[in-house]
Formats: structure tokens, C-alpha cells, sequence
């Protein structure tokens, strides 16, 4: 069992109350998942010749400073760095597969959480209330996020077992359920040069996406050849820059409630996870339909 | 006598509900819900109880002779296993309505989604929207009422329910067909249907139930199941 979360703001005004709206959906799934909980929040974006990086290292006041001189020094451009607890985030001009080679090559035991010009992804092991004020995730603004809650049942409690997975520059997914055939899958996904770093099954997913979205596929494509591949139960919640999609494998095992008013689209796994939005009272609420693609965003 | 679960527990609303007096008959209302799970479960005692707003998984579960409103939606397992009594949805149910229930009514204003029903024993439901796929798989006894359309795989592995659906069935799952709809079906249906409150025509509806082929394993059937 795991909880998934999700807020898409339709006003723009309330982008600056994002994390405040959204914290206590986390929370209220903790009962879901009380072993890790992570989130993508999306805004803030950088410019088109720009990426923007989430990093992760297990020391808490890791020299971030340093890797940026590096990268300065690198890439012959300016390097901004912003501190959330053992996590930092980085905008720099560059492209995505030089800056990956450079902080592999410079430190092998950073973890890049996720790259984009939108996405920052901060998760980690313990209860989703402690990581949600570890990260200080009330203070966050944006324009839309994902979360997750993790009860481990395919792979160990790690900080690399926690959701979300990144499938690609701007894009990650979340996962509640369990799927049957990973193991062939990711066998079948390394030959075709993806890479994996836990035995975890959700990681197969978003490393499914990643090949289909790297064959040309968009993404509404690469979920749709989801529900065809991938074998099992499962809600998930995919990030994009511009918005969410939420999928249901065809026998609809895993839940999932949508509400939808003029200021936002929401998801949760479970409707407890709604109860504190503003004018939830009068939303739209519904389940989503069993193996159909849904996408709130713009275009 | 009112509850507020903005400031009591789902536990002791619960609680105080089981300690109700059985000879005496009670109105319980119970406010400030957000979605909490198990609400009014395991009631054995002829009360009336309305719950204002959305209720989470398993609400009115196992119920007995109670008679409950739930003034919103419904989660998962709303009324599973009711042995009588009646529980009314006003909105939508999710999956898995009234699952394994031996007896009572469950009536629901809005729309069911998958498994309504699921391997019901007994129970009569009546849905004035649409329901999901797989509805009344295994359904051993009772009625499924549907005023509005049912998703894949219809009364898949049926026994005996009797299936009434108004509007058009996706797809029926194995050994579930269409049958006759004789007088005593229409009697049936009406007495239904008058109970849950709708104005529905019986004659617009079509029966469905078991073609009693799968009963019994029979290797010749492995294709069908």
C-alpha cells in the first residue's frame, strides 16, 4: 500500500500558497505509507538554454559550493545554488548529458534527484510530516506537485526506493501498487540502455517511460503503452512541466479520487487526502476510469 | 443525539453508537466527517443514523438493522458484508459496494464504480446511476439493480442474482446471460425500485442472470471462465 497526491493550480494566485495547500494532503496519507514520503514540485523556471538540477547527498552540509566552482569552471557559466537540507538545487546553462558526466565523474556519491527547467524533487526515508518539515514544503511556492507515500513491498526502505522516480527532463512518476513482470521488464529495458539502481518495481515503470519518451512518444503515448506492458496493479501519477497525468491499470485494483473546482485538479489515493482544500465542499469528485490516460495542464 | 468527528474520534463515535440502548429506536447525526474510514460499522440495532458528508472506506460495514445516510459519496466497501437494514448513498460509491452482503438495501443516488456487488449473498442494491466493470462477479443471491448503464463483464462467475439493468451493458462475463423477464421478475423489480425511490419503468429494463454452466468444473468449460 502506498498514498499518491497530487494538486495542479488552475488561479495563479494561490501558486504562492502551493506548499501550504498541498502539505496536508501528504500528511493525511501517512497512514498509506509511513516509511518514506517524497514530492516534485514544479515552478520556478528557468529559461530555455538553462537546466535546473535537483542534488542529494547523505551529508547534511555537504561543500555544494564546490561542486558549483566545478561546474562553473566547467561549462564557463554561472552557477546559482540554493540549500534545502541535505538536498540543493542548481541552475546553470549547460545540457543535461555533459552536467550528469561532470558530477558523476567529479563525485560518484551525489544523487541527482531530478534535471529540467521546472521539476525539483526532495524525498527521503522517515514520516511524511518529518520530511514535509525537513524540506520546509509549507513555504513552497509553484504551480502544481506530486507526492508520495511509501509502505515498502517490493524492495527495501531506502531513500533510492522512494518516490518519485524521474523518467526524463521535467517528468516523474509515482507509483501505488505492485507490478508482476519488472523483472523481465528491466532486464528487457537495460538492453536498451536504461539504467536502474534498485530492484525496486516502481523504478521499472518510470524507467519504462523514460524509453518510450526517448523513442519520440509523448507522453500521453508512453502511458498508454503502459497500460499494454506493464503487468500488475497500479495508480500512477506522472509529473510534466505543464501539468499531471493520472493512469489506473484496466481492473482499477489500486484507488484513486479526482476533485476539480475553478482554482485547481486534484488527486489523492484516498478522498481523506481532499478534505482540506479550500471549497472542496462544492468540487467535482470523481474515480478515475480503469486503463484511460487523464491530463490536467496546459496543452 | 449529534457526533462531530472535527472533535471526536471515528473509535469513539463508534463506541457510543454500539452503546446505544437495543430496545429503544435512536436518530443519530454525525457531522465534520473528511472522508474517515469504518464509519457506523458493525451496527446491530434498529437506529437511524445520517452521516453529512464524504465518508471514507468500509462505511455502514457489516450492518444490521440500521438504517444509514450517507449525505455525500462513498468510499470503498460502503455496506460490505450488511446482513439487513438499509443503507442510502446520496452521492457516488466507490468499488466493491455492498461486496459479500447477505441481506438489507443498499440504494445509491449517484453512479457505483467497479465490483458493485462482488460476490453479493442476499442483499438487494439498487443504483439509479451507472456501474463499474465486474459488478456482481460471483454473485451467489439477491438483486442488482442498475437504472443507468454497467461497465465489462457483467455478472462474471454469476450463480443465481437476479441482474436488472435500464441502460446498455458494456459486456457480459462468463456464463452471464439475458433472460426472460417473466411477471414475478417485474413484480420483483417494481417492489425494488419503489422502495429505493425511483419512478423508473420496470418494463425498460433487461434481466440478466447465470446460464448455470460453470457451477461445476467441467474441462470442456476452460476456455469459457
Amino acid at each position: 500500500m502506498c498514498g499518491i497526491v497530487g494538486l495542479y493550480l488552475k488561479n495563479s494566485a494561490l501558486e504562492s500558497q502551493l506548499g501550504k495547500l498541498f502539505e496536508p494532503m501528504l500528511i493525511a496519507m501517512t497512514g498509506r505509507g509511513p516509511d518514506s514520503a517524497g514530492f516534485a514540485i514544479y515552478g520556478d523556471e528557468v529559461s530555455e538554454d538553462m537546466i535546473k538540477l535537483t542534488l542529494q547527498h547523505e551529508d547534511e552540509h555537504y561543500p555544494w559550493h564546490i561542486l558549483a566552482e566545478k561546474l562553473e569552471e566547467e561549462f564557463k557559466t554561472d552557477v546559482s545554488v540554493m540549500h534545502n537540507a541535505n538536498a540543493a538545487v542548481l541552475k546553470l546553462k549547460a545540457d543535461e548529458t555533459s552536467v550528469r558526466e561532470t558530477i558523476a565523474e567529479f563525485d560518484p556519491s551525489i544523487r541527482i534527484m531530478s534535471v529540467g527547467r521546472s521539476i525539483e524533487i526532495l524525498k527521503e526515508v522517515g514520516l511524511p510530516e518529518q520530511i514535509a518539515e525537513r524540506f520546509t514544503l509549507s513555504g513552497m511556492k509553484g504551480s502544481h506537485i506530486v507526492g508520495h507515500t511509501r509502505m515498502a513491498t517490493e524492495s527495501g526502505v531506502t531513500m533510492e526506493g522512494s518516490h518519485p522516480f524521474s523518467t526524463g527532463m521535467d517528468l516523474c512518476l509515482v507509483h501505488n501498487g505492485s507490478l508482476s513482470n519488472h523483472n523481465r521488464l528491466r532486464e528487457e529495458l537495460q538492453k536498451e540502455g536504461i539504467q536502474f539502481e534498485t530492484e525496486n518495481d516502481s523504478e521499472v515503470a518510470a524507467g519504462y517511460l523514460t524509453w518510450r519518451l526517448r523513442q519520440g512518444a509523448s507522453v500521453q503515448e508512453a502511458l498508454e503503452g503502459a497500460i499494454e506492458d506493464l503487468d500488475g496493479f497500479f495508480t500512477f501519477t506522472v509529473g510534466t512541466k505543464d501539468g499531471f497525468a493520472v493512469v489506473r491499470d484496466p481492473i482499477a485494483c489500486k484507488p484513486a479520487v479526482m476533485a476539480e473546482t475553478e482554482d485547481y485538479v486534484a488527486m489523492a489515493s484516498e478522498y481523506h487526502a481532499l478534505s482540506t482544500l479550500p471549497g472542496i465542499e462544492n468540487a467535482k469528485l470523481w474515480e478515475p476510469d480503469p486503463g484511460k490516460v487523464y491530463f490536467w495542464g496546459k496543452g | 443525539m449529534k457526533f462531530d468527528l472535527k472533535t471526536q474520534t471515528v473509535r469513539e463515535v463508534n463506541q457510543a453508537l454500539h452503546d446505544l440502548p437495543k430496545d429503544k429506536q435512536a436518530e443519530v447525526e454525525i457531522n465534520g466527517i473528511s472522508g474517515d474510514h469504518n464509519l457506523a460499522v458493525g451496527m446491530d440495532h434498529p437506529v437511524k443514523i445520517t452521516l453529512n458528508g464524504h465518508a471514507g472506506y468500509y462505511c455502514a460495514g457489516m450492518n444490521k438493522e440500521a438504517e444509514i445516510i450517507v449525505n455525500g459519496n462513498a468510499g470503498q466497501g460502503v455496506a460490505e458484508n450488511m446482513m439487513s437494514g438499509k443503507v442510502h448513498v446520496k452521492g457516488n460509491a466507490s468499488q466493491s459496494a455492498a461486496a459479500t452482503a447477505h441481506g438489507g438495501l443498499l440504494v445509491v443516488d449517484g453512479d457505483a464504480a467497479a465490483r458493485c456487488g462482488i460476490s453479493m449473498k442476499g442483499v438487494n442494491i439498487v443504483v439509479k446511476g451507472s456501474v463499474g466493470h465486474m459488478s456482481a462477479f460471483m454473485g451467489q443471491s439477491g438483486c442488482l439493480v442498475v437504472c443507468g448503464d454497467a461497465g465489462e463483464a457483467l455478472g462474471d462467475s454469476l450463480y443465481e442474482a437476479h441482474l436488472y439493468v435500464k441502460g446498455k451493458v458494456e459486456s457480459l462475463g462468463a456464463d452471464c446471460i439475458q433472460k426472460e423477464m417473466r411477471s414475478e421478475h417485474l413484480e420483483e423489480l417494481s417492489a425494488l425500485l419503489k422502495e429505493a425511490g425511483c419512478d423508473d419503468n420496470p418494463e425498460d429494463f433487461t434481466r440478466y442472470g447465470s446460464g448455470r454452466q460453470l457451477y461445476n468444473f467441467k474441462v470442456d468449460n476452460t476456455s469459457a471462465y
